[in-house]
């Protein structure tokens, strides 16, 4: 008895090693976590299938050039009519105007939080980004009714008093819309460029200033330039954020489908989802589909865009 | 005159090329103002954001507002309902997803070899997270909602968060699983542990802290959504019902629910503000408490590495 027991030991170590089970454990293991990998790509896959499958059908039912060049929304008329150009124009125009606003107040944040603060402010500055990051969207909806509709509302009294031919929207306008977004993005454009300036090599930084340069014109024309590819994500991912949001301009932007005027009230590609595919039905849901389709074409763009670019980055940064 | 003139003109000159002196641009000035201006202005709106909606939700928020679901009956607003929906969706999501972004994680650090296949997988795990909630919505509303016949349900809407925040928690897991010391690995290995072994005893709990970071930042995402929700999970603001063994706790899983930001935006498009305004402070309070945490976690993180 006494002298099995090692025995039997060393021999199920030997056995272990080499037998079957084990082997077929870490062939499953291997196996699941490559169905894991897998996930990622059969999601996308799907929903670009289910994107095209849905949203080409009104394309064929409407016709191409009256759905994407057409002017006239009127779903649910006796003679309906599917014009989406105002729709896709509003979301243009009010993401390049937030872009406009958010991104140099953004980059200039970021420069003042990595160079010009000290570290107790940047201290406090930084976890307010990050959590400004976190509010959900509804919330800067909520304060984009309550505070900026009242706001424009009073100008639009002003600017128009005299004019009959405005329709008043009390000040639920593109303007809000575009403040609302341009606030949304600031979170993403701040940290990321931030971390993209806090990568320039300190030695770059240090040369320049031994030559004489001032702290501005160290950080206009040596930092910013060698951070460049890093800002240029920082923008492209707030263009992502801004025009793929919806609940926070939902009720901001007044929801009427109008040419993109600063004062007229709007409706975005992501907002005509939101205000309409709960009772959609027949054509005009295959349209708002469609209207979902177009969306998803720019954020691939975008999306490819931005992986060149950081493709880019990376060959700059090894070569 | 003109001489005089000269010999100050260079004496300017003489002080401005000083290095003793410094030099006085004044576009450095207007630029280091626009930057103080800019931070300013980015402060402000952040204060003014969570002060304003402290200010006008903080007194909306009592004990029945957090314990009582809405009822016609009694006249009572509350969210309960939509606390429960959001713990069930952000439990469910967190059920599915976790296990599938680890192991895609460790999949693309520990078995693959670096080439297309990878890059396509990275590359799409990329995209993914590019693609805005109310894609997320209109396909989990088609996928979850019509194909597989989930309708408006708990589930549908956490399977279509789920592929939502996947790149979250594989990119956090990569990243943590990056930060073990590639000795560990080959220690284990070669004391004879097998691959698997060693990833379950030694990746994992290291890369832990790492891990527990993506959940909660996952769980920051899925508490803030609303697009992906609307047309997924619905609006149910009820409390499950009980049922005799508990059963109803499970079957709640099929019904629809309207998380706490549905409910916010829906009292906001009924103009009942000022529950618009307190759910508003109980997001923001679970926001900030989301926050803190994932700071003490890095900061444990930081700890180990040292």
């Amino acid at each position: 008895m006494k002298l099995e027991k090692p025995q039997s030991k060393q021999e199920s170590i030997t056995k272990s090693y080499q037998t079957r089970s084990a082997d077929r454990i870490e062939k499953i293991a291997q196996r699941i976590f490559t169905v894991c990998a897998f996930v990622a790509v059969i999601a996308v896959a799907s929903i670009t299938l289910y994107m095209i499958i849905k949203g080409v059908p009104a394309i064929f039912q409407v016709g191409l050039t009256e759905i994407l060049f057409g002017t006239v929304w009127k779903p649910s008329a006796a003679d309906p009519s599917f014009g989406i150009l105002y729709v896709i124009l509003t979301s243009i125009v009010g993401t390049t105007m937030a872009i406009l606003i958010g991104v140099p107040i953004g980059i200039g944040s970021a420069i003042f939080l990595t160079e010009i603060a000290g570290k107790r402010v940047a201290a406090i500055i930084q976890p307010a980004v990050e959590l400004l990051a976190g509010i959900p969207s509804v919330i800067y909806g909520l304060l984009g009714i309550i505070i900026l509709n009242p706001l424009m509302y009073k100008l639009e009294l002003v600017i128009f008093k005299d004019s009959p031919m405005h329709q008043f929207t009390g000040g639920a306008n593109l303007i809000s819309a575009i403040l609302v977004l341009a606030i949304m993005i600031l979170p993403t454009v701040i940290s990321i460029s931030s971390s993209a300036i806090r990568a320039v090599p300190v030695q770059l930084k240090n040369s320049s200033l031994a030559l004489g340069a001032t702290k501005m014109q160290t950080i206009i024309r040596v930092i910013l330039p060698a951070a460049k590819s890093g800002i240029i994500t920082a923008i492209v991912l707030g263009i992502g954020r801004a025009i793929g949001e919806a609940m926070a301009i939902s009720l901001v932007s007044g929801s009427v489908v109008n040419i993109p005027l600063p004062f007229n009230s709007v409706r975005f590609l992501t907002t005509a989802i939101v205000s309409e595919m709960s009772y959609a039905s027949g054509t005009h849901k295959d349209v708002l589909f469609t209207i979902g389709l177009v969306l998803f074409i720019f954020i691939m763009i975008i999306n490819l865009s931005l992986n060149r670019i950081l493709k880019k980055g990376e060959k700059a940064n090894g070569a | 005159m003109e001489h005089e003139f000269r010999q100050e003109d260079q004496q300017r000159a003489w002080k401005h090329n000083s290095i003793c002196q410094k030099r006085h641009r004044p576009t450095d000035k207007i630029l280091t103002c626009l930057m103080y201006l800019s931070a300013g202005i980015a402060i402000s709106i952040f204060a003014g954001i969570v002060g304003y909606v402290f200010y006008r939700g903080a007194s909306q928020v009592n004990w029945q507002f957090l314990t009582k679901a809405r009822s016609a009956l009694t006249q009572t607003e509350g969210i309960a309902g939509n606390i429960i929906n959001t713990l069930y969706i952000v439990v469910l999501t967190l059920l599915i997803v976790t296990p599938i972004g680890i192991g895609a994680a460790i999949y693309l650090n520990e078995y693959a070899k670096p080439g297309k296949l990878v890059r396509m997988i990275e590359f799409t795990t990329e995209t993914l997270s590019g693609i805005p909630s109310i894609i997320f919505g209109l396909f989990g509303m088609v996928f979850f909602g019509i194909t597989l016949g989930l309708s408006y349900s708990l589930l549908t809407g956490a399977l279509t968060l789920s592929l939502m925040v996947l790149p979250l928690i594989t990119r956090n897991t990569q990243e943590a699983l990056k930060t073990v010391p590639q000795s560990y690995r080959d220690g284990a290995l070669g004391m004879g542990a097998t691959k698997w072994h060693m990833i379950r005893t030694i990746l994992l709990p290291s890369a832990m802290p790492g891990i527990l970071t993506g959940v909660i930042l996952s769980v920051g995402r899925i508490v803030g959504e609303s697009a992906a929700l609307l047309f997924t999970a619905g609006s149910g603001y009820y409390l499950p019902k009980l049922g005799e063994y508990g059963e109803g706790l499970i079957q709640k899983i099929m019904e629809s629910g309207g998380t706490l930001t549905i409910e916010l935006y829906l009292s906001m498009s009924k103009a009942k503000y000022d529950i618009a305004f307190g759910i508003a402070v109980v997001l923001l309070v679970i926001v900030f408490a989301i926050n803190i945490l994932t700071k003490v976690l890095a900061k444990r993180f930081d700890v180990n590495r040292k």
